[in-house]
C-alpha cells in the first residue's frame, strides 16, 4: 500500500528522530536539572537560549544553524577538518536541526519533573549513606521518569515532523534528508502527488497521535502519583 | 556519646546550644520554634551551623575552627523525620534496605530482627502509599535503624499522627528505646511521649538550653515555668507492683513504703514501674483527711514553692527520695501557711502508668 518513496521517507524520519533524541536527551536532562535545581549566573540567558527555537521562525533557526554548522561556519568547518564530519545537506544535519527544534519541548517537562521531586527525600537518602550520584540515579531520576518520558514523546514527535529548520539547513535531498514532512511538501508540488501527500500525512498523523497519547499517559501518571 | 556545641544565627533567630547525649533515650523538649528541628538538622548534616563543634563517639562531625564538615552520608546519624519521607517508587523492603544497597552501609542489624522489633513483617512487599501514617513512621524508623547508625534522631515522629495512631505507635517506640541498643535523641513537644520514653531530658527554649539532666529531675523543676508546659506539668516517680486486688480490679503499687492504688495493670508483683503524676492532679492537705473518695494519700514534705503571676503556685514536695509536684492556688498556699519543711499529705487523684521500667536500667 505504501510506495517505496513513502517508506523511505518514513524510515528516514524515524532514523533522524531517533538520532536527534539520542543526542538531545542527555543534554536535555542536564539542562532540565540545571534549570530546575541550580542557581548560577546567566541562568536567565540560558533559559532564553533553550526556549528560543520554540519562538523563532523555524527558517531562522535553520539559517542560524547554517551560519554556525555550515561548511563555512565556525563549528562546521572545525567538524569537517578535524573529524571529517559534514552536517549540512546530510541526514545527520537533519537530525541536528530536528534535535535543536525539539530541544525546548524536551527540556520543559523534564525541568518541571525535576523541580517536582521532593528534595527532602534526597536529604533522607543522604542520611542513609547514599552519595549524590547514587541519590540521583536511585531517587531523582526514577521519580522524574514520567516527566522525562512525556518530554521524549513530545520531542520525538516534533523531531519526526520538523520542516522549516530541516529544509533550510539540510535541504530536501531524496533518500538523504527528505523526511516525512519534506516528502509531503514535495508531493504537494507535483500535479499527481495528492494521493502520496495524503498517505504520508496519514502516517504523520498516526505517529504524532501515538506520541502525544504516550505523553498524555505519562503526564497522567505523574498527576496520579502526586495525588496518591 | 554525642556532644554538640553550636552557635547559629539566621534571620531573627539565634541558636546557642551546648548539649550532650549518652546511651538510652535523650529527649529534646521545647515548644514549636524553639530551635529543635534546626538542631536535628545540624547533627544530621543537613543544616550548617555558623560556628561550633559536633562530636559523635570521638568522631568529629563538624568543627568550624578546623573547617571540618562531614556530609550527611558520612555521619552515620539515622534520622526519622516528622513526615516519614519514604521513597514512593520503592517497596517497603527496598526502602528498609536502602541504606545497604544504595548507602553502602555495612554491619546493619538483621532485617528480620528489625521487622520483628517494629512489626513490619506483613508490610515488606507493599508500596509506601498503601501504609497508614503510623505504619509509614514505623517503616521510616526501621529504615534508619537498618542504615547502621551510631545514633538515631527522631524529630517529632508522632506530630503528624492523630491521637489513635499515636497511641498505636508508642508501644513500638518503647520497644525501640529498650531493645535497639542505639542511643536515641527524641525530639518532641508532647510531654506524655517524653515522660514515657526518655531517660534524660534537655529543655530548649528561645534557641538555648534551659535545663538538662535525668528526666525525673528536670520535670520536677518548678522554676522552669511555661517552658515545660502547664497543663501537662508533673512528676515522674518509680514504684513497684505490690499486689493485685482482682475483686475490685485494682493494682496496689508501693512508693517508698506508701501504697498507691491504681486501676489493674498487667504486671507481676515486684515489677518496677514508672509513674507519671500531673501536678494538677495532686491536692495538698495539712491533716490526713478521712471519709474521702480519694484512695491515694501519701505523706510528703514541702521542699520548694514557686509563686507565679497568676492564680497558681507550683509546689515541690518530697516523698522519700522522690519528687512530687503539686499545682494549687496561691490563695491555698498562703492560707495553709505552706513553706519548705512543712509536713503535709498529698492526695493523688490520678496516676498514669507510663511504662514498666526495664530491669537493665
Amino acid at each position: 500500500m505504501l510506495s517505496a518513496e513513502a517508506l523511505s521517507a518514513l524510515a528516514l524520519s524515524l532514523k533522524v528522530a531517533v538520532l536527534a533524541m539520542v543526542i538531545a536527551l542527555p543534554l536535555a536532562l542536564f539542562a532540565g536539572y540545571a534549570l530546575a535545581r541550580w542557581r548560577f549566573p546567566g541562568k536567565g540567558l540560558v533559559t532564553v537560549l533553550v526556549y528560543l527555537p520554540l519562538v523563532l521562525p523555524p527558517v531562522v533557526t535553520g539559517y542560524l544553524l547554517l551560519i554556525v554548522f555550515g561548511p563555512n561556519g565556525a563549528i562546521g568547518r572545525w567538524l569537517e577538518q578535524g573529524l571529517g564530519l559534514v552536517l549540512a545537506f546530510r541526514w545527520t544535519g537533519a537530525a541536528l536541526a530536528a534535535g535543536v527544534m525539539a530541544f525546548p519541548l524536551l527540556v520543559r517537562p523534564i525541568a518541571l519533573a525535576f523541580a517536582a521531586v521532593d528534595k527532602r527525600l534526597e536529604d533522607a537518602a543522604g542520611t542513609l549513606g547514599a552519595k549524590p550520584a547514587t541519590v540521583f540515579f536511585t531517587l531523582t531520576l526514577p521519580l522524574a521518569a514520567p516527566g522525562i518520558f512525556a518530554g521524549v514523546a513530545l520531542g520525538f514527535a516534533k523531531a519526526l515532523g520538523e520542516f522549516g529548520a530541516t529544509i533550510t539547513f539540510a535541504a530536501n535531498i531524496p533518500g538523504e534528508t527528505r523526511t516525512l514532512a519534506l516528502a509531503v511538501h514535495t508531493a504537494l508540488q507535483r500535479p499527481d502527488g495528492d494521493m502520496l501527500a495524503l498517505g504520508l500525512s496519514l502516517i504523520a498523523l498516526s505517529v504524532g497521535a501515538l506520541a502525544v497519547g504516550l505523553s498524555e499517559f505519562a503526564a497522567a501518571r505523574i498527576r496520579g502519583d502526586r495525588h496518591a | 556519646m554525642l556532644e554538640v556545641d553550636v552557635h547559629h544565627r539566621a534571620g531573627g533567630f539565634a541558636l546557642d546550644v551546648g548539649v550532650s547525649a549518652g546511651d538510652g533515650v535523650t529527649a529534646l523538649f521545647g515548644r514549636s520554634g524553639a530551635g529543635k528541628s534546626t538542631l536535628v538538622g545540624m547533627i544530621a548534616g543537613l543544616v550548617k551551623p555558623a560556628t561550633g563543634r559536633i562530636v559523635l563517639n570521638d568522631r568529629i562531625l563538624f568543627d568550624s575552627k578546623n573547617d571540618i564538615d562531614l556530609p550527611a552520608r558520612q555521619r552515620r546519624v539515622g534520622v526519622v523525620f516528622q513526615e516519614a519521607r519514604l521513597f514512593p517508587h520503592l517497596s517497603v523492603r527496598r526502602n528498609l534496605l536502602y541504606g545497604q544497597w544504595a548507602g553502602g552501609r555495612r554491619n546493619a542489624p538483621d532485617l528480620d530482627a528489625v521487622c520483628g522489633l517494629l512489626g513490619l513483617d506483613t508490610m515488606l512487599d507493599r508500596s509506601p502509599d498503601t501504609l497508614s501514617g503510623g505504619e509509614a513512621q514505623r517503616v521510616a524508623i526501621g529504615r534508619a535503624l537498618l542504615s547502621a547508625p551510631d545514633i538515631l534522631l527522631l524529630d517529632e515522629p508522632l506530630s503528624q499522627l492523630d491521637g489513635a495512631r499515636r497511641a498505636d505507635i508508642l508501644p513500638w517506640l518503647d520497644r525501640l528505646a529498650h531493645e535497639a541498643g542505639t542511643p536515641i535523641i527524641y525530639v518532641s513537644h508532647a510531654f506524655d511521649e517524653i515522660t514515657r520514653l526518655a531517660d534524660n531530658l534537655i529543655v530548649i527554649s528561645d534557641g538555648g538550653v534551659l535545663a538538662s539532666g535525668p528526666v525525673e529531675d528536670v520535670v520536677s523543676r518548678i522554676d522552669l515555668g511555661p517552658a515545660t508546659g502547664r497543663h501537662e506539668a508533673g512528676s515522674i516517680l518509680h514504684g513497684e507492683v505490690r499486689r493485685h486486688d482482682e475483686a475490685y480490679g485494682l493494682t496496689v503499687l508501693s512508693l517508698n513504703g506508701a501504697d498507691l492504688t491504681v486501676p489493674a495493670i498487667a504486671a507481676p508483683a515486684g515489677a518496677p514501674m514508672r509513674l507519671r503524676i500531673r501536678a494538677r492532679d495532686v491536692v495538698l492537705a495539712l491533716e490526713k483527711p478521712t471519709k474521702i473518695s480519694v484512695r491515694n494519700i501519701i505523706p510528703v514534705t514541702i521542699a520548694e514553692i514557686a509563686f507565679e503571676e497568676g492564680a497558681f503556685a507550683e509546689v515541690l514536695t518530697r516523698t522519700g527520695e522522690q519528687n512530687l509536684r503539686a499545682r494549687i492556688t496561691r490563695q491555698s498556699a498562703e492560707e495553709l501557711g505552706l513553706k519548705p519543711g512543712t509536713q503535709a499529705y498529698a492526695l493523688i487523684k490520678s496516676v498514669a502508668i507510663v511504662r514498666r521500667t526495664p530491669a537493665s536500667r
